[in-house]
């Protein structure tokens, strides 16, 4: 029975080479492991080396996936590398990306008014093969643009991480993974009271030879952790407990 | 090939300049003062004025006494330096190095220029008639070294063309001031008697040392070519440039780029061998209407690499507009510093700030959207979280401290901070619910507070407590209130947003 697992399992990994996936452990670059989470990706691997859209129609939102995304290129920058944040109208707070393993002074920011300046510098970052990553936070992007940037890192094995800040209905894109990022209530041990560590609930809404999938995620302790749910219990509003 | 020298002595300088503005003073006795310790001395004295016994240094009462109807004007401060410069600008067609000598003097380096006059007497004769015909009383010497021909254009009486090794002769029987020494030094000459050049030019150096200080003896080997004697030049010539220029004008943007990389080839190969790369480079075009269009560059690294720096002046084609046509390019690398050769086809850097590829993009960048809109930031130690941050322009600067971890800060923070209306029951307790942009937010959670004290020596204001606070939904943010608690006219604000 495993010879024949094995055999389907080849076969799976075959299907997507010819169709122009390769797998990340061959370049020898960082893996993320996003635990459970890496199942429903194609070679159940994070794929590293496209480009990764996300849905963040509120500010709310927006500062939910720059969180997710900033744990997701702390580990592509684990090596050293340099990355690259694109925004137009940045609110972006340098120092708080120490807290998902960036260092600050190793990220580059280019800040635009236009989304076509922008477009354009991030297409020339995503060309560049010294960068770990490039985020962009960008209003809209449309599906002519987000080919050309598919192909330039397919070039260049830079991963893109595209933080789409429109309120507008999405449209399509050639990105390999849609992903929405929203805000979970925290959880501290034994309901003590004052804020936890932050919690998602990371919804993949399309990824590219794979299945979509949501999950409760938290990030502590420099790493992901993939909450099993569990009744829920009764939240007090306990702002008259006094913490700090 | 021997270096020759031209220097040209103005000898009535501001009162040719003032002739040439009002001609008839040409035949009147006038003369330029200057108020020195309280009273008027005469600065500079016209030809007429001179004749009739009148000398610079002279007040001005004892001029007048000597001659009654002496017109005096005052001295325009700066204007000799002034015509100096501009007399100097127009001799740069003689000669690319001109120098002004002041007081009332301008050095020409003429090394390689005079047989385009036909031979050094001819070349001589042209900048000579050519500054009188302007109106300007001048004489002129050429020699070997500048002590030479100063000596000679002052005080030289027979010949100013001094040729190569004779400026021994050439100096005998002139006067020590020729030799431009210190005042006490020329003094204590007269006094012993010695009073041409040829009494004392054969005399031991060690004795003259000591007699007259080393700056007479430095000042002889100056003119005798035994020492160098540098020279300022007005136009200082550009280290790094390359020009181009055209059999036809270039009209295309496909022949502007073939000049560019042309050009690009030649500066790079001679950076690359001295072992330097170009940090700012600009590219001129002058066109056949005598118009000049330039572009310029910058990069944040040295670099000597072609491909990279074509490509830097690529984005900035579009904006050369080559009109009826583009004759003459040429390319100055003004900033330039020592560029580690990199062995680039085998020893890739990985990836980092110091990454080649990282740096080039950068320029690109730049290049297009400007350099003010690439940040990056570093650790500054102020609580203020405004102030936590600083800008840095270069790509190597280390953080002097490290990012603190020890309080939480948010993810997006606003540029000001919003008022937001609240409902704070307690003092020194988070707000219950607050309200931004329309929508309630009632708060279940939250830490807090951590009061951050204004820095009074850089602003004034009221401190901020701090909360951060997590609705219902469970977004968190970051509010503060600014000041102490105060009831109903408490000021909250919602500074940033957390992941």
């Amino acid at each position: 029975m495993s010879g024949k697992a094995d055999i389907i399992s080849q076969l799976q990994r075959d299907i997507l080479r010819l169709q122009g996936f390769r797998s990340a452990q061959r370049d020898h670059s960082p893996v993320i492991d996003l635990g459970q989470v890496n199942s429903v990706f194609p070679d159940q691997t994070f794929p590293v080396g496209t480009i990764h859209e996300f849905l963040c129609p509120v500010t709310e939102h927006a500062a939910a996936a720059s969180g997710f995304v900033s744990a997701l290129t702390g580990t592509l920058m684990q090596y050293g590398g340099a990355c690259i944040w694109i925004s137009v109208a940045r609110t972006l707070f340098p120092p708080s990306l120490k807290t998902f393993g960036i260092e600050p002074d190793k990220v580059i920011f280019i800040d635009l008014q236009r989304t076509k300046d922008a477009l354009w510098a991030l297409e020339e970052a995503l060309k560049c093969e010294g960068l770990a990553a490039v985020v962009a936070e960008i209003p809209e992007i449309g599906f002519t643009q987000s080919r050309r940037l598919q192909l330039a890192v397919e070039q260049s094995r830079v991963t893109g991480f595209i933080l789409r800040t429109s309120s507008r209905p999405v449209s399509a894109t050639a990105c390999a993974a849609r992903w929405q990022i929203t805000s979970l209530p925290s959880g501290i041990e034994d309901n003590m009271p004052g804020v936890g560590y932050p919690r998602w609930q990371v919804e993949l809404l399309k990824v590219r030879n794979g299945r979509t999938g949501s999950w409760k995620m938290e990030w502590s302790e420099s790493r992901f952790t993939v909450l099993v749910d569990q009744p829920v219990s009764l939240n007090i509003p306990d702002h008259q407990l006094k913490t700090g | 090939m021997a270096a020759r020298f031209v220097t040209i002595w103005f000898r009535h300088l501001l009162t040719d300049w003032q002739i040439r503005r009002q001609p008839e003073l040409q035949q009147t006795p006038f003369v330029f003062a200057a108020p020195v310790h309280g009273r008027m001395v005469i600065t500079a004295t016209s030809i007429p004025a001179e004749q009739q016994g009148i000398r610079t240094g002279m007040p001005v009462a004892d001029a007048k006494a000597i001659v009654p109807g002496l017109q005096v004007f005052d001295e325009p401060p700066g204007k000799g330096t002034q015509l100096l410069h501009a007399l100097g600008e127009w001799c740069i067609r003689y000669t690319p190095l001109v120098a002004v000598d002041l007081p009332d003097g301008l050095i020409l380096d003429s090394s390689g220029c005079a047989h385009l006059w036909g031979g050094e007497t001819g070349y001589l004769k042209e900048i000579i008639t050519k500054l009188r015909a302007i109106g300007y009383d001048v004489r002129g010497a050429m020699a070997d070294t500048i002590g030479t021909a100063w000596a000679v254009s002052r005080y030289g009486r027979i010949e100013p063309i001094i040729t190569s090794g004779e400026e021994a002769a050439a100096l005998m029987s002139l006067p020590p001031a020729a030799l431009r020494p210190e005042p006490a030094a020329l003094e204590r000459l007269h006094k012993l008697g010695l009073h041409q050049i040829g009494s004392f030019i054969d005399m031991p150096g060690r004795i003259l040392r000591r007699r007259f200080g080393p700056s007479l003896l430095s000042r002889l080997s100056q003119a005798l070519g035994y020492e160098m004697e540098g020279i300022q030049p007005l136009f200082p010539p550009p280290p790094y440039e390359e020009r181009l220029p055209c059999l036809e004008p270039i009209v295309t943007a496909t022949g502007i780029e073939i000049a560019i990389s042309n050009l690009l080839e030649k500066l790079c190969s001679r950076l690359q061998q001295e072992g330097k790369g170009l940090r700012t480079a600009t590219l001129k075009a002058y066109r056949i209407d005598n118009r000049m269009v330039q572009a310029t560059i910058g990069t944040n690294r040295a670099s000597h690499h072609v491909t990279h720096l074509f490509k830097l002046f690529e984005l900035k084609i579009p904006s050369i507009a080559p009109g009826p046509g583009i004759e003459l390019f040429t390319l100055e690398a003004e900033k330039t510093e020592d560029a580690a050769p990199t062995q680039e086809a085998l020893w890739t850097a990985g990836p980092g700030l110091n990454n080649p590829a990282v740096a080039e993009l950068l320029d690109r960048l730049a290049g297009k959207i400007g350099a003010g809109n690439i940040r990056r930031y570093l650790p500054e130690e102020h609580f203020w979280p405004e102030r936590s941050i600083k800008q840095t322009p270069s790509l190597e600067e280390k953080p002097v401290t490290h990012w603190r971890t020890d309080k939480p800060r948010p993810v997006q923070l606003l540029a000001t901070p919003e008022p937001v209306e609240v409902a704070a029951p307690i003092p020194d307790y988070p707000p219950m619910l607050f309200r931004y942009k329309g929508e309630l937010h009632e708060i279940r959670k939250a830490d807090g507070p951590e009061r951050i004290e204004r820095e009074w020596w850089l602003d004034g204001g009221e401190h901020r407590d701090y909360y951060t606070v997590e609705d219902k939904k469970g977004q968190r943010y970051w509010l503060f209130r600014s000041g102490h608690y105060s009831g109903q006219q408490s000021q909250w604000f919602i500074h940033g947003f957390f992941a």
